[in-house]
């Protein structure tokens, strides 16, 4: 009896992998956005930083699908230019600065002491500095540049990452199987990598996509206000700001990246809700 | 005429994984105006499910699918929720198991008891009062007049499940429903709250259903004993009956894991070198400025373990046996004291140990659930020490962890699973393949039975003596349960407040000297229905 309930229980569905078709959604936009970041700049119709049009603040016509910029360059092309920027850049921090607070989050809980104090207070005087504003002395006093976008970004999103997984892994730190490893003497590195890391990885990983959308949205702040990426090149933020002055003209230039920055958000919001119970919860 | 009658009661849930399955299948049962009727089987046996369905209550995810559960003429599983409501408290009261979170600590006691009156409006705020007063003596409450003004952590672990009791009893209610009342308490607490429901169910007249999956306790308050299994009725009697002309081979089994088999000494104590030996340990936790800790859980504790034999530890919670235990395995370095391994002295912390002395000396912890990896396999979590260890890899480690599955009597499929798809027994035995992998001498296992149903128990401690035998190993076996205890252990040292009170043969038991000791032999539920009422009255100590 308990064998054939066993066999009848392994399909996906029953072991925690039902995905929903919200989720399914979300993950397409989102596949969509990353494939137009890889390939956008070839597959634009037109040159991003070339002025195709005599009009400025176009409408939206067979020609260009979005319409055209403040130039008279092509909306769409510029878009999907910008999708490199953009994603790129947020991938890339988001990466950092998830890496740097699990490492740290998992060596403090897993160290404890002294070395728990000296880290989360570090961590924690980085994040009383107001965010928007260490971006923008930061990229005033060296230059804006794509590594220096990436590294403020980082280094502003860590003490929120470490203090998520420090507290993950202070909760399984606690548990038997970690003492037990440690009457084994097992070296701390094997603690955090075999014990403790395969535990919170799955609330890691969601965090890792909410951090990711908040960059997104840091980002394409810095971008609007000047310090992101600079012109010619365009990430959404700045594509937004390039055009604002369409906005009383109704001109789609301004519409367009931003729907392209709300699309992105949310479907990753949506992605880490809808989220298999498997990945978001291991505690079943 | 009868009070309640359950019939063909049919309960579903769903899983979390959304799996349908019944988890009680054509349950009927009957009980009369003042009678005890206790529900009795392991975890699983939807023993519970049943109590609460008495209130017309389900548990998240479960439904009842199909049966009448009449109490009081009115069926519970079909009435209006605002009829349950009405009837819940009044007509049927609930007893949870864990009493310390039932309260809410922000409130006082009093409010809390008299809270059935003031929801159902039964009697003014003040009479509500008195009468709660009037409970408290009957429960034998100290200080009836004044401990409701206190709050939940401001009495014991005992006080509050008879509070909880006093919680149930305040709307005087016709039924009420004990949910594992004392499985939480320890055994010189448990005769007292055991009395104290007995005195007031027998003086209310009103009749009880006693969930517990201990025997021995369900004997000494039951008229009646229903015995589950998988969500059915295995076998029904009175008390007398059930224990001791018991027909049914499941019933049969549990009554003989109450009693197993005991150990058959076959080594002497030696004058030679112990296997593990303990002088003087002082252990404690938070440490002070003066380098000595601030809350002090091991005093001058000194114990002894010869090669081959077994040592229970036994005390109640709060005695330090855990403790003991950590401060072998280094865990928590004693501040004081030396423990020697074979003769040879070990480092204080499990840190400054070599590898060979930590191999030496394995532990096993209590909860199996939490004591194994939730992301390895079993296969890993075996095969981990042997590399660690002994530097085995690959087809001899895999044929390695084949042999430690057989040797806990697993079989080899399992080395593919994680633990959550396993039971608890199960889990148990890989914990156990694990502390052998690493070639022990000695092994300590702290409470392993007790998280475990009666007759797997019974079989974890089987394949403990078994495994002795074949490997020479020795054991600390620390247990609150006295007849685990006693199958397995030569000697047994009983600790109270951090302190040794005794040491004793296992055979020699009944000749304890100290007083503590004795109470604590003397409070363990006998499979006797007249135990309770023959126990002399006593202070506690």
């Amino acid at each position: 009896m308990s064998q054939a309930l066993s066999l009848r229980n392994l399909s996906p569905r029953n072991m925690g992998w039902h995905v929903s078709p919200v989720g399914v959604l979300a993950a397409c936009v989102i596949a969509f956005w990353a494939v137009m970041a890889m390939v956008g700049p070839w597959i634009a119709p037109h040159p991003p930083g070339q002025i195709v049009d005599y009009d400025f603040f176009g409408p939206l016509s067979a020609e260009y699908p979005l319409g055209t910029d403040y130039l008279g360059r092509d909306m769409l092309s510029r878009v999907l230019a910008g999708a490199r920027f953009t994603v790129g850049i947020s991938l890339a921090a988001v990466m950092l600065a998830c890496t740097a607070g699990i490492v740290l989050g998992m060596a403090a809980a897993v160290l404890g002491g002294w070395t728990d104090t000296a880290i989360s207070r570090v961590l924690d005087a980085v994040s009383s500095i107001p965010s928007k504003l260490f971006g923008l002395v930061v990229v005033a006093a060296i230059g804006s540049s794509i590594p220096v976008l990436i590294g403020v970004l980082a280094v502003v999103y860590t003490p929120g990452s470490y203090r998520f997984a420090r507290a993950l892994a202070v909760n399984v730190n606690t548990m038997d199987y970690v003492t037990v490893a440690r009457a084994r003497g097992e070296r701390t590195a094997y603690l955090i990598r075999a014990e403790i890391m395969p535990n919170i990885l799955g609330p890691v990983l969601a965090d890792m996509g909410l951090r990711f959308v908040f960059i997104v949205l840091m980002l394409s702040g810095l971008s609007f206000l000047g310090l992101g990426v600079q012109p010619p090149n365009a990430d959404w933020g700045s594509l937004v700001r390039e055009n604002m002055g369409g906005l009383s003209f109704g001109a789609p230039a301004v519409i367009m990246p931003s729907i392209a920055i709300a699309t992105l958000t949310i479907s990753v919001n949506l992605l880490i809700d809808n989220l298999p119970t498997r990945i978001r919860d291991r505690s079943e | 005429m009868t009070l309640a009658q359950i019939r063909d009661l049919r309960v579903g849930a769903t899983t979390d994984s959304g799996r349908k399955v019944q988890i009680i299948r054509g349950v009927s049962l009957d009980i009369a105006p003042g009678e005890i009727v206790a529900l009795i089987g392991e975890s699983g046996s939807g023993k519970t499910t049943i109590a609460l369905s008495l209130m017309g209550h389900c548990r998240p995810g479960c439904h009842i699918a199909s049966g009448s559960v009449m109490v009081d003429g009115v069926d519970m599983a079909t009435a209006p929720e605002r009829q349950r409501a009405a009837l819940r408290g009044t007509t049927v009261a609930y007893v949870p198991q864990s009493a310390a979170a039932a309260f809410n600590p922000a409130t006082r006691l009093i409010d809390q008891v008299i809270e059935v009156a003031r929801i159902h409006d039964l009697m003014p705020m003040d009479q509500a009062r008195a009468k709660a007063v009037e409970v408290f003596r009957a429960l034998a409450l100290p200080d009836p007049e004044t401990i409701g003004d206190r709050y939940p952590h401001q009495v014991s672990g005992g006080q509050l499940q008879r509070l909880a009791a006093a919680m149930a009893l305040i709307g005087d209610p016709k039924l009420v429903i004990f949910d594992e009342p004392t499985t939480a308490l320890d055994v010189t607490t448990q005769i007292e709250v055991l009395r104290a429901f007995k005195s007031v169910m027998k003086a209310g007249g009103m009749a009880g259903v006693y969930v517990s999956h201990d025997l021995a306790v369900v004997a000494q308050i039951a008229d009646r004993i229903v015995v589950l299994k998988g969500g059915e009725v295995q076998e029904e009697g009175t008390a007398d009956q059930i224990l001791h002309r018991a027909t049914h081979p499941y019933t049969k089994s549990l009554l003989a894991a109450f009693h197993p088999a005991p150990r058959a000494t076959a080594v002497a104590p030696s004058k030679t070198v112990a296997a593990l030996e303990v002088q003087n340990v002082t252990a404690g936790y938070g440490m002070g400025r003066d380098g000595q800790p601030r809350k002090i859980a091991l005093e001058n504790v000194s114990c002894r373990l010869d090669k081959g034999r077994n040592l229970g530890v036994i005390g109640e919670s709060g005695s330090g046996k855990s403790t003991l235990a950590r401060a072998i395995a280094g865990l928590l370095p004693p501040v004081k004291g030396r423990i020697m391994l074979d003769g040879h002295l070990m480092e204080p912390s499990s840190r400054a140990r070599s590898k060979e002395d930590l191999r030496r000396l394995q532990i096993v912890f209590q909860l199996a659930d939490t004591a194994l990896n939730p992301a390895q396999s079993v296969g890993d979590i075996i095969g981990r020490p042997l590399t660690f260890y002994h530097g085995t890899k690959g087809a001899a480690r895999q044929a390695r962890v084949a042999q430690l599955l057989d040797m806990v009597r697993l079989p080899q499929a399992m080395r593919h699973r994680l633990p959550g798809e396993l039971s608890g027994g199960q889990k148990q035995r890989v914990n156990l393949a694990r502390a052998l992998a690493a070639d022990p001498e000695v092994i300590l296992c702290d409470e392993i039975t007790s998280a475990l149903d009666t007759v797997v128990a019974a079989s974890v401690i089987e394949l403990l003596k078994d495994l002795q035998r074949d490997l020479n190993l020795s054991y600390v076996f620390i247990s609150h349960d006295l007849s685990t205890v006693e199958a397995i252990c030569d000697e047994v040292m009983v600790m109270h407040h951090g302190r040794v009170v005794e040491t004793l043969p296992a055979d020699r038991l009944t000749q304890a000297r100290d007083p503590y000791s004795k109470l604590l032999f003397s409070s363990v539920p006998q499979l006797d229905t007249g135990w309770l009422d023959r126990m002399p009255l006593r202070a506690a100590i």
